[in-house]
């Protein structure tokens, strides 16, 4: 089995610019373009990139399957041109224990069509209380360690978790937040959330997390990665840990790249996001720092709610939005506005987690798996939630204009999607 | 005609010729309210439900006299009571509402922005009684017609909203409102009991009533909302009343004719000095009260207005 993508427009994430080429696909790995190849793709004027790896995906299996299944998840990513999900632990019951990792390793590797990857629980029932069984968690497959957006609170519980972690070579991912401070905050303080009378939490919570954990990880030793970083004083944190060698890399969600507090306008829940949207000072920011390297990773931070968790008032409504299928589209935005270039839109979509997960993907270099999506960049439409194949529909995106389109997907070679 | 809207959710989406409206009619019913005989069929035919998901016996009470004055069927819903507890979202309230044909509703409920999602779901006119920290609109109505016929006008004036601003729907409404009319309002309380960056939204900002008090023309003070705090707001109710409570030595600082105004209920010894709320050279308090009758009955009737105006449109 062999594929010729003639005539693209390749996104090298470790290169600096686009270069038109041709690049060969055989047995599922990126080849030498030489010799006669069984199918041609003509990629004139379209892009191709490595998929997106997306860290922070939330399936609602077990548990809440009537959100998202692994089926649902794995087309959604396939449209999305996200060839690996990392999906997150915070189920009902969490995924902290060997058997339940096997439980959804085999649900996902039936139905889904794209990579899955598991993040398994730090603590039992992500209670901050105990460590999870680490290593037997590591043996079944798990890739990092998290409580999700629950922050473990008891820094004994965490020192040791981090310190048991690093000696089998474990990743934890984190979500920095003062969680006292931040508690029943939904919007972030300052004149939005004045005039629309929601409780509102201090932006610096997120830097007091960060700060916090950037100590455990100079104590421990511990490879660390934030989930997200939102605000613009916490960057100079994260600065000076990467400056003084920690091993600490952070993500940001594309939400709160392409969004502000502002959009939340008249108490729109689908705008509701952990943690809340910033000001516009902030995103700005972020776009910066993704710019520049110093956050590493985006992420979709993938949340399914169905419509009875959302018509809710903004307060009570749950938080969290899907993103896999805008992904692209959305982030595209930040290319089109000449803030980043799309090398550096893929170096941290797909190169940067693929990296920090020890994987081989993420990539378009000959002997890297053939995990890719070929897009239109331009093409404009205005986005109808109801056309998404998510089981929710919760996207701050409905109705949004938006330009670029994934056109095929492709997994170990294999196409998983086409538009 | 000014006020075109199907609903009145907020100060903050009305234009000052649509609040004018709503004034003049307002001041109007307060000559008809003090009339013997006042029989007024405008609402007649018409069925206005309250729906209170929030204890309030003073602002239902009010609503519920403005829409028998004007003739029309009035039904109390405690809601706290109710299908709520046994879990019926917002939402499937408002089905149940639809079905029962209500023309007018007025709801007050302990979140903000849960009156305006019930107003997209409902097919009549809504009116806000108070969502959470968000907006409390006839109660910045009935001040500003306190306020007119005070001090006969409702521009450039000087006006002080003194206390705890931050869990204050009243406060963000007569802000707007007198922000929107043209004065200089100033807000005066303790640093904890601000929203963050209010300034940005066209006030002065103080932290001591000496300074916050000097010559305004209106001093408007806020019930401590002990209910909505979860501890630590302020050290205690004594150094809250010494620094914050408008006594006769604060209100000194104020000018001469100066007004004070209170939304009620009132903390009598917390915020306000019990002989200043009953000074009837000064207070305005009860007259707050006859003012909220009567701008609620000019809402109502111009909610229902256009209502009509618009099934006119539609047959």
């Amino acid at each position: 089995m062999s594929i010729l993508f003639k005539n693209a427009q390749i996104i090298d994430p470790a290169a600096d610019e686009v270069t038109t080429n041709d690049l060969m696909v055989r047995d599922g790995m990126i080849v030498d373009p030489s010799g006669k190849a069984e199918t041609v793709i003509d990629c004139s004027g379209k892009y191709l990139a490595p998929g997106i790896v997306d860290i922070g995906v939330k399936v609602c299996e077990p548990g809440e399957r009537h959100k998202e299944s692994y089926k649902t998840v794995g087309a959604a990513a396939a449209a999305g041109g996200v060839t690996t999900i990392v999906t997150r632990a915070d189920t009902d019951p969490a995924i902290d224990t060997p058997e339940a990792l096997e439980f959804i390793r085999r649900r996902a590797a039936e139905v889904a069509p794209v990579k899955v990857l598991h993040i398994a629980a730090l603590t039992k029932g992500r209670a901050g209380r105990e460590m999870t069984e680490i290593g037997f968690l590591q043996d079944a497959g798990a890739v990092a360690f998290s409580d999700g957006y629950r922050v473990v609170q008891n820094t004994k519980v965490l020192a040791r978790a981090m310190v048991y972690a690093k000696s089998l070579g474990a990743l934890i991912i984190a979500h920095p937040q003062e969680p006292i401070l931040s508690d029943g905050g939904v919007a972030t303080s300052g004149k939005f959330a004045s005039l629309r009378g929601l409780p509102h939490v201090s932006p610096m919570a997120e830097r007091m997390g960060l700060d916090r954990d950037i100590s455990m990880i100079e104590m421990t030793g511990a490879a660390y990665h934030a989930d997200q970083i939102t605000t613009a004083r916490a960057l100079p944190a994260l600065e000076r840990a990467k400056k003084n060698a920690l091993n600490i890399t952070a993500g940001t969600s594309i939400h709160h790249l392409t969004l502000n507090e502002f959009d939340i306008a008249d108490y729109r829940s689908f705008f509701k996001m952990t943690p809340p949207l910033r000001s516009e000072d902030d995103r700005i920011a972020m776009v910066e720092a993704v710019s520049t390297g110093l956050i590493d990773i985006i992420s979709s931070q993938h949340t399914p709610q169905d419509e009875e968790s959302k018509r809710l008032p903004f307060e009570a409504a749950a938080s969290g939005a899907v993103g896999l299928e805008t992904f692209l589209p959305a982030v595209l935005r930040l290319y089109h506005s000449g803030h980043l270039t799309l090398n550096q839109i893929f170096r941290a979509a797909s190169y940067n987690p693929a990296k920090r997960l020890g994987l081989n993907s993420g990539r378009v270099d000959i002997g890297a798996p053939a995990d890719l999506m070929l897009f239109d960049a331009d093409v404009p439409y205005v986005l109808n939630r109801e056309n998404l194949h998510s089981k929710s529909k919760n996207t701050p995106f409905d109705e949004a204009r938006l330009q670029g389109k994934v056109l095929r997907t492709f997994v170990g070679g294999q196409e998983v999607y086409r538009a | 005609m000014s006020f075109t809207s199907q609903h009145l959710l907020g100060i903050e989406p009305l234009r000052p010729e649509a609040i004018t409206e709503i004034l003049d009619l307002a001041n109007a019913y307060v000559e008809q309210n003090r009339k013997a005989e006042r029989p007024d069929p405008t609402l007649a035919g018409l069925t206005q439900i309250n729906m209170f998901f929030e204890n309030s016996t003073r602002t239902q009470a009010s609503f519920e006299l403005a829409g028998k004055r004007l003739g029309a069927v009035v039904m109390n819903m405690a809601m706290q009571a109710s299908s709520i507890k046994k879990g019926e979202t917002l939402i499937d309230t408002a089905l149940t509402l639809n079905a029962m044909h209500p023309d007018l509703l007025v709801v007050r409920h302990p979140q903000s922005g849960a009156v305006d999602l019930l107003a997209q779901k409902v097919n009549c006119a809504v009116l806000n009684a108070g969502d959470g920290r968000h907006e409390h609109p006839t109660q910045a109505l009935l001040d500003a017609l306190t306020i007119m016929r005070a001090k006969g006008r409702l521009h450039r004036l000087n006006i002080a909203i003194c206390g705890d601003i931050v869990h204050s729907r009243v406060a963000r409404s007569n802000l707007i409102l007198l922000g929107k009319m043209e004065n200089r309002v100033r807000l005066v309380g303790p640093a904890t009991l601000m929203p963050p960056d209010v300034a940005e939204l066209g006030v002065e900002v103080y932290h001591d009533m000496e300074e916050g008090l000097q010559d305004v023309d209106v001093v408007m003070m806020l019930r401590l909302q002990k209910e909505r705090m979860d501890g630590g707001f302020i050290p205690s109710e004594r150094e809250y009343y010494h620094r914050y409570g408008l006594d006769r030595a604060k209100l000194g600082f104020a000018k001469s004719d100066a007004i004070v105004m209170h939304p009620g209920p009132m903390n009598r010894g917390v915020e306000i000095d019990g002989e200043i709320a009953d000074d009837i050279n000064r207070s305005v308090i009860q007259e707050q009260v006859e003012m909220g009758v009567a701008v609620r009955m000019a809402a109502m009737h111009l909610l229902a207005r256009n209502m009509k105006n618009q099934r006119d449109v539609l047959t």
